[in-house]
């Protein structure tokens, strides 16, 4: 009956297959659609508003009641920037929401072909060095140079450290703009409960608590009047983490007219409004000695956030976890980092799967490739030679490395591919349409941080906790509330898996509550890949205590001692004699017939207990095979393997899948997906045929081994790998791209990569016409 | 009935259920079914025709829902998710997709549903390859796929219609 460590099918499954789950989009019903009117200009003013007698227009002269959203860094010489729910005049970025309209009779439909906004336009600017140049149009007046975060860094020597080294190397690296894109776009229904004065808001949200928080700020209302719940969330990939202004004024709306109103974005909304992340270019500097030892490591890091912060990890997610990360798996003790967040007239940036390691991973593993060729050192060499061994390890910038296996992974990498490497010389000398590659990629995901992490980065807000609320029912089974919120990683399944371990129950008996602000402790959601560490620490704390609570009750009828009993097959069971009571009969007993045991087991059948890790990190090495065809430049990947250690599997299935999820996702990032904008700020992606997803077709089959280290930083032995697919992916593509065009002399040091980026480079060296 | 937005009555048969709706000209057939038969398993992901997450079989045949009118399927036979089920117990396919974690956040997953019973209730054999031919028309932002192809593998497999 060990549930930890097996395959369970998911408990989320059977409504998710039989289409009864229910989404935001099907909370619809008998409410008012909301439309939002975006912006078609980058950067200028509302110099009028049209109104019109067939639909009800909202906008930022409306909405004077309202505070803006702000939130901010203490640190990095971080300038707020507050987002209006609705512009009073100036606009930022193109799709920026400016109006809402809304028609409370059902039988007219709601369009937009009316000109509610007339415009004056103004220069915007949209790239990140011309955004510093300066002279620059300002995105905020009071932003100078664009410039909304600045961190800095340097170990003391730096100098000295780097002009030590026998080989320098540096190295520009860009990665391009990119969309989480989750199948499911965003959207809210908010339902006003006329018997009880509150507002109900379904949301398709990974920070329920959060938004609570969020909206109730902005609307200067107490949060016991806002219950925000998100029911099954179609995907997420840290999209739907942030506080977006359409949440607030559907919540002012219902307030202000006593009644339901909904709005459900659509794709090009999705593209143009919704975060974007990864547009950052990184400078980096590396001097390492003859034996390919990395002494020293500079980076420079832009990042372009686009017109505004997001709350609550503000601008600074990407170019601060750049600068606090970027020395990754290997060992270098000298580092010197420069990191700027530059504000453009694009849509806001925010988090996405990986943040900022899939670009750090790809330049870091980029730079091993190179000095492996400069130095004449084997790849796995010269990557043996610099891996963290000793743990744990303090980094430059103050995290710490616990235990994990970044030399083991490398190996047994080596040993699943040296067949691979033979075949590969045979099919550069054939010089045939086709070109063979293999790269590899070696990161630590640093996974399941609590609070301490994010207040070393200065933020106000630091979500970090979870709590777990566990009660027992008169049946003998468990309803479990907690502050995470599952996007699709089967979090319900994987915490009834530990609890049920722990109090020697089945699946089937435990309940998880999730997603609901009225029913679960505050809490911090679902991001980062936190919940199986923390809030699955959380649950095994709370379990144990109700264990021991159910022992002393048991220990009354059995007339033993507590220790003597142990918890399985739903039973309290003595360890000699045998002789048991079963959790059933426990409940009625507690809830029922409570004067018998009042003195040993109080009022309550219930525990409770907070975990706020400092964090641990999970490893991996990933290996790619790719094909290049010479014909039309089309990448394909061939084979993945992937050699992961996340410490104790609790659901070895759902890990797989997270892995393989996030590698396919990853290879989207590195070969498909990006975000494109015009001169004038105007973006021209906005559908699945302009931004490219994988489909079956190319998605490779991806391998996996896993290794466990148990760490002594996370209270189960689990460790975090909601994203290490994605930010390995790119290194090991790129690499095995890089390695397939080596006899070019050429370096795409980018992505994504596109067929025509490798076409230029065969036409160069005339391999086609 | 309202001229200017052209609202027709019309009648079509989701999962054996008759249905009697009236519905704008320019509705398409997957809000018609969710809006007006409050079948909301179908779900819209791109409502352009790329992703294929509303993907019904309309007389037998694999359609997207959010490109096909609901004045089009006037006196038709249409199936979605609702109706694989059985007196509320997973049918083969789904209990395959089940068994092999074929899904994460069900999203995409009426879609990739509807289009496989469509598949193997009209392929006498099935190869990986046949499967990603078909298959790779839906998108899925999850699961990277491997294991929705393995769910398909095992139903072939059992039907005997496996060939390498």
């Amino acid at each position: 009956m060990v549930a930890i460590g097996i395959s369970k099918k998911r408990k989320e499954d059977p409504s998710l297959l039989s289409g009864n789950a229910k989404f935001v989009a099907d909370m619809c019903e008998g409410s008012t659609e909301v439309q939002f009117i975006r912006s078609p200009i980058a950067k200028g003013k509302i110099v009028k508003t049209n109104r019109n007698s067939n639909v009800n227009l909202i906008t930022g002269e409306d909405l004077s009641d309202i505070n803006e959203i702000a939130c901010k860094l203490d640190k990095f010489n971080f300038v707020p920037v507050t987002q209006p729910i609705l512009p009073l005049k100036e606009i930022k970025y193109v799709g920026q929401a400016i109006g809402a309209i809304y028609n409370t009779d059902p039988s007219k439909e709601l369009k937009q072909d009316f000109p509610f906004f007339e415009f004056e336009n103004e220069k915007g600017v949209f790239k990140i060095n011309d955004a510093l140049d300066s002279g620059s149009p300002l995105v905020h007046e009071h932003v100078k140079q664009n410039i909304i975060v600045h961190g800095k860094f340097e170990t003391d020597g730096f100098d000295n450290a780097f002009n030590n080294g026998d080989c320098k190397l540096e190295m520009q690296f860009y990665s391009k703009r990119q969309n989480a894109a989750p199948l499911e776009t965003r959207g809210c229904a908010v339902k006003f409960n006329r018997a009880t004065d509150r507002l109900e808001l379904y949301v398709s949200a990974q920070m329920p608590h959060m938004l609570r928080t969020g909206i109730c700020d902005c609307l200067n209302i107490p949060e016991s009047k806002l219950r925000v719940i998100a029911l099954n969330v179609g995907g997420a990939f840290g999209q739907k983490m942030a506080l977006f202004s359409e949440y607030v004024l559907l919540c002012w709306l219902s307030l202000r007219n006593k009644r339901d109103f909904h709005w459900i974005e659509d794709r090009l909304e999705n593209f143009s409004s919704s975060a974007h992340s990864r547009e950052q270019i990184h400078k980096i500097d590396a001097s390492f000695d003859k034996t390919g030892k990395l002494l020293a490591l500079k980076t420079h890091i832009k990042a372009n956030v686009g017109a505004y912060s997001n709350y609550p990890v503000t601008a600074g997610v990407e170019p601060l976890m750049a600068l606090a990360e970027y020395t990754g798996p290997y060992d270098i003790s000298a580092y010197s980092s420069e990191a700027l967040g530059v504000l453009t007239n694009t849509c806001m940036m925010a988090p996405y799967r990986g943040v900022s390691r899939p670009v750090i991973t790809a330049v870091l593993e980029r730079l091993m490739d190179k000095a492996s060729k400069v130095l004449g050192i084997n790849k796995i060499e010269i990557r043996y030679r610099n891996l963290i061994k000793n743990f744990p390890y303090r980094t430059p910038t103050n995290l710490i490395i616990d235990e994990g296996s970044y030399s083991e992974t490398l190996s047994l990498a080596q040993q699943i591919i040296s067949d691979e490497i033979e075949v590969i010389k045979n099919d550069v000398e054939s010089q045939n349409t086709e070109l063979i590659g293999l790269g590899f990629s070696v990161f630590g995901e640093r996974t399941g941080y609590g609070t301490s992490a994010f207040a070393a980065r200065g933020m106000q807000i630091t979500p970090g906790y979870e709590t777990c609320d566990l009660s027992m029912d008169p049946s003998g089974n468990i309803i479990a509330k907690v502050g995470v919120c599952s996007h699709g990683q089967g979090i319900a399944t994987t915490l009834s898996q530990i609890i049920a371990d722990n109090l020697g129950l089945e699946i089937e008996q435990v309940s998880i509550v999730q997603g609901d602000t009225d029913n679960t402790p505050y809490g911090w959601g679902t991001f980062a890949s936190r919940s199986v560490v923390i809030s699955g620490g959380a649950c095994q704390i709370s379990a144990q205590k109700l264990a021991e609570k159910l022992k002393k009750i048991a220990s009354f009828y059995l007339q033993c001692e507590a220790d003597e009993l142990i918890l399985q097959n739903g039973s309290v069971v003595n360890k000699k004699t045998k002789s048991n009571l079963s959790l059933r009969t426990i409940g009625r007993k507690f809830y029922h017939s409570n004067h018998e045991i009042k003195d040993i087991a109080g009022s309550e059948l219930r525990a409770s207990s907070t975990y706020d890790p400092d964090g641990t990190f999970s490893n991996a090495c990933h290996v790619a095979k790719v094909k290049i065809d010479t014909l039309t430049g089309n990448v394909s990947v061939e084979k993945y393997f992937v050699i992961e250690d996340a410490g104790k599997l609790i659901n070895p299935k759902i890990v797989d899948g997270q892995i393989v999820g996030g590698v396919v996702q990853g290879m989207g990032n590195t070969l498909y997906e990006e975000i494109k904008y015009d001169s004038n700020g105007t973006i021209l992606t906005t559908n699945f045929a302009d931004f490219k997803i994988p489909t079956m077709h190319e998605s490779p089959k991806v391998e996996i081994k896993h290794l466990e280290t148990i760490t002594e930083n996370s209270e189960t032995g689990a460790k975090g790998l909601g994203e290490g697919g994605l930010i390995g992916a790119p290194g090991a593509i790129l690499n095995a791209i890089n390695n397939a065009l080596e006899q070019f002399g050429e370096e795409l040091n980018f992505f994504p990569v596109h067929p025509n980026d490798i076409r230029e480079v065969l036409r160069k060296h005339e391999r086609r016409r | 009935m309202n001229a200017e937005d052209n609202v027709q009555n019309i009648e079509f048969f989701v999962n054996e259920e008759k249905f009697n709706i009236s519905v704008r000209s320019s509705t398409h057939l997957a809000d018609a079914i969710r809006d007006k038969c409050s079948l909301t398993g179908t779900h819209l992901g791109c409502e352009h025709g790329v992703c294929g997450a509303c993907t019904i079989l309309v007389d037998n045949l694999p359609v997207r829902g959010c490109l096909y009118l609901a004045v089009q399927a006037d006196g038709k036979k249409i199936e979605t998710v609702e109706g694989l089920s059985t007196d509320n117990e997973l049918n083969y396919i789904q209990q395959s997709f089940w068994e092999n974690h074929g899904l994460q956040c069900g999203f995409c997953t009426p879609g990739f549903l509807m289009l496989t019973k469509w598949m193997l209730d009209n392929y006498k054999e099935l190869s990986e390859e046949i499967i990603k031919d078909v298959l790779s028309s839906n998108i899925c932002r999850c699961t990277g796929y491997q294991n929705i192809i393995k769910s398909v593998k095992q139903i072939a497999l059992e039907q005997n219609k496996w060939v390498e």
